[in-house]
């Protein structure tokens, strides 16, 4: 399986019915095609909408229905139409009850740093800090490492998005939790040991007895793909 | 009263140096022929507070190809390389805030507020040189309020006397902005006769808007 597709997979797992969730643009926009056939999630896109869909066909979109990335999409019936300062409402205020975000470092801290690298790139952090900070759980959904190099250290050396620890941590090769203690290893990929894990991670993990494998299926996941 | 007027006429009150408001994300909800007509008449060192800078050649991002721009106050600049370009040769200051705490930043500048305490940016590069203030035990960054001299905004719909709606995601930052500016300009897709607008319909009430652009110039 695609690593990409495997994390969007697992975190899909994650949703429950009912939930207002945001996805940030990239890789964590791709779980939408993952949920669980039924599962009644409901996506906000920061921009104004809560309600969000797929575009509809070629021809048939709005110019003025877009996500957070300039992206022509479609509305549920029963959708809501919201300016920024109610859209940011929403998200700081508690009534967003889940985001999930790409990152470029993640700490023993659950420290998040995800919108500058100095000096290299400085697109602004757009909604992020907002989103860390507000949501009611917040996953990162990321590759372990980019360039040969681990993604989750001891400290983040990037500029924080947010102090807030963050939930949940998705890579292709673990789901790990920050706690008070520190990072726990909560569940191992398909065909990876935890020795794997420790090797490509930078933090210190804590490793408890029990370490499950992650619960995803090539078959459920690819029907709902389609 | 009717307060239509032309697009060269309501630009030509902009003078060099001002600040503006632009509403719009990704360039929706953005008043493009307004852009258009303020890089057509050559106005310099603006100060430009918005969502984004768009891109080089959408939106905003026209007055910054165009080297129109002195300072930029934006949530994100990702998708415009030559804002990062400008700003990295000190040619274009940029300041970046969170998008929930410009709004909140614009509102408070609207609604008469001296600014708002938020959690967001705390710990942070963001809080540099901000007053922390701590309520019930959590620390809160004071942000303060930003005011324009113009507003220029689009909606969807306007009467002849400034009531507006909006469409969609081209609201974003257009409903706050309307509050915020001494002089609002708005650039609507179409220009009803009063009362076509209910006013359980209205977002922005006329009170807000000075001057409506008509459609043909």
């Amino acid at each position: 399986m695609d690593e990409k597709v495997l994390i969007a997979k697992r975190v899909a797992l994650e949703m429950k019915s009912g939930s207002l969730v945001n996805l940030g643009i990239g890789l964590p926009t791709t779980v939408a095609n993952y949920l669980a056939p039924g599962l009644e999630v409901y996506f906000q896109s920061e921009n104004g909408i809560i309600g969000m869909a797929p575009a509809p066909e070629m021809g048939m979109v709005d110019p003025n229905l877009t996500d957070a990335g300039g992206g022509f999409v479609g509305a549920i019936p029963g959708a809501a139409s919201i300016d920024s300062a109610l859209s940011f409402g929403l998200i700081r205020g508690g009534h967003l009850d889940v985001t999930v975000l790409g990152g470029l470092e993640v700490d023993e801290l659950g420290h998040l740093a995800n919108w500058t690298v100095p000096g290299k790139m400085i697109p602004g952090m757009g909604g992020a800090m907002d989103l860390v900070s507000g949501a009611k759980k917040v996953i990162v959904a990321m590759q372990h490492a980019a360039k040969g190099k681990s993604k989750i250290l001891k400290r983040c050396t990037l500029p924080l998005t947010s102090v807030r620890r963050v939930d949940l941590i998705v890579t292709e090769l673990a789901v790990l939790e920050p706690t008070d203690a520190g990072l726990v290893l909560k569940e191992i990929a398909p065909g990876v040991t935890v020795e794997q894990v420790i090797a490509a991670t930078e933090a210190t993990l804590i490793i408890p007895d029990n370490v499950a494998v992650m619960p995803v299926s090539d078959a459920v996941a690819t029907a709902a793909a389609v | 009263m009717n307060k239509a007027t032309n697009c060269t006429k309501a630009i030509e009150m902009i003078p060099d140096g001002a600040t503006l408001m632009i509403g719009g994300f990704l360039g929706v909800g953005s008043p493009h022929r307004a852009i258009d007509e303020l890089v057509r008449q050559g106005k310099k060192n603006l100060t430009i507070i918005a969502n984004d800078t768009g891109r080089p050649a959408l939106g905003i991002g026209k007055l910054i190809v165009a080297k129109q721009v002195k300072k930029v106050i934006a949530s994100h600049i990702g998708t415009n390389p030559e804002t990062q370009k400008q700003m990295i040769a000190g040619e274009l200051e940029v300041i970046l805030t969170p998008q929930g705490t410009l709004a909140e930043q614009i509102r408070s500048g609207g609604f008469g507020l001296g600014g708002v305490l938020t959690a967001t940016g705390i710990g942070t590069t963001v809080a540099d040189g901000k007053q922390v203030v701590e309520i019930n035990g959590k620390p809160y960054l004071v942000e303060l309020p930003l005011r324009a001299d113009f507003a220029i905004l689009a909606a969807h719909r306007s009467d002849y006397r400034g009531n507006l709606e909006y469409a969609l995601t081209a609201r974003n930052f257009n409903e706050v902005m309307a509050l915020a500016a001494d002089h609002v300009i708005v650039e609507p897709d179409h220009i009803v006769p009063v009362g076509v607008i209910p006013p359980d319909a209205v977002v922005t009430p006329f009170c807000c808007v000075d001057y409506i652009i008509e459609r043909s110039n």
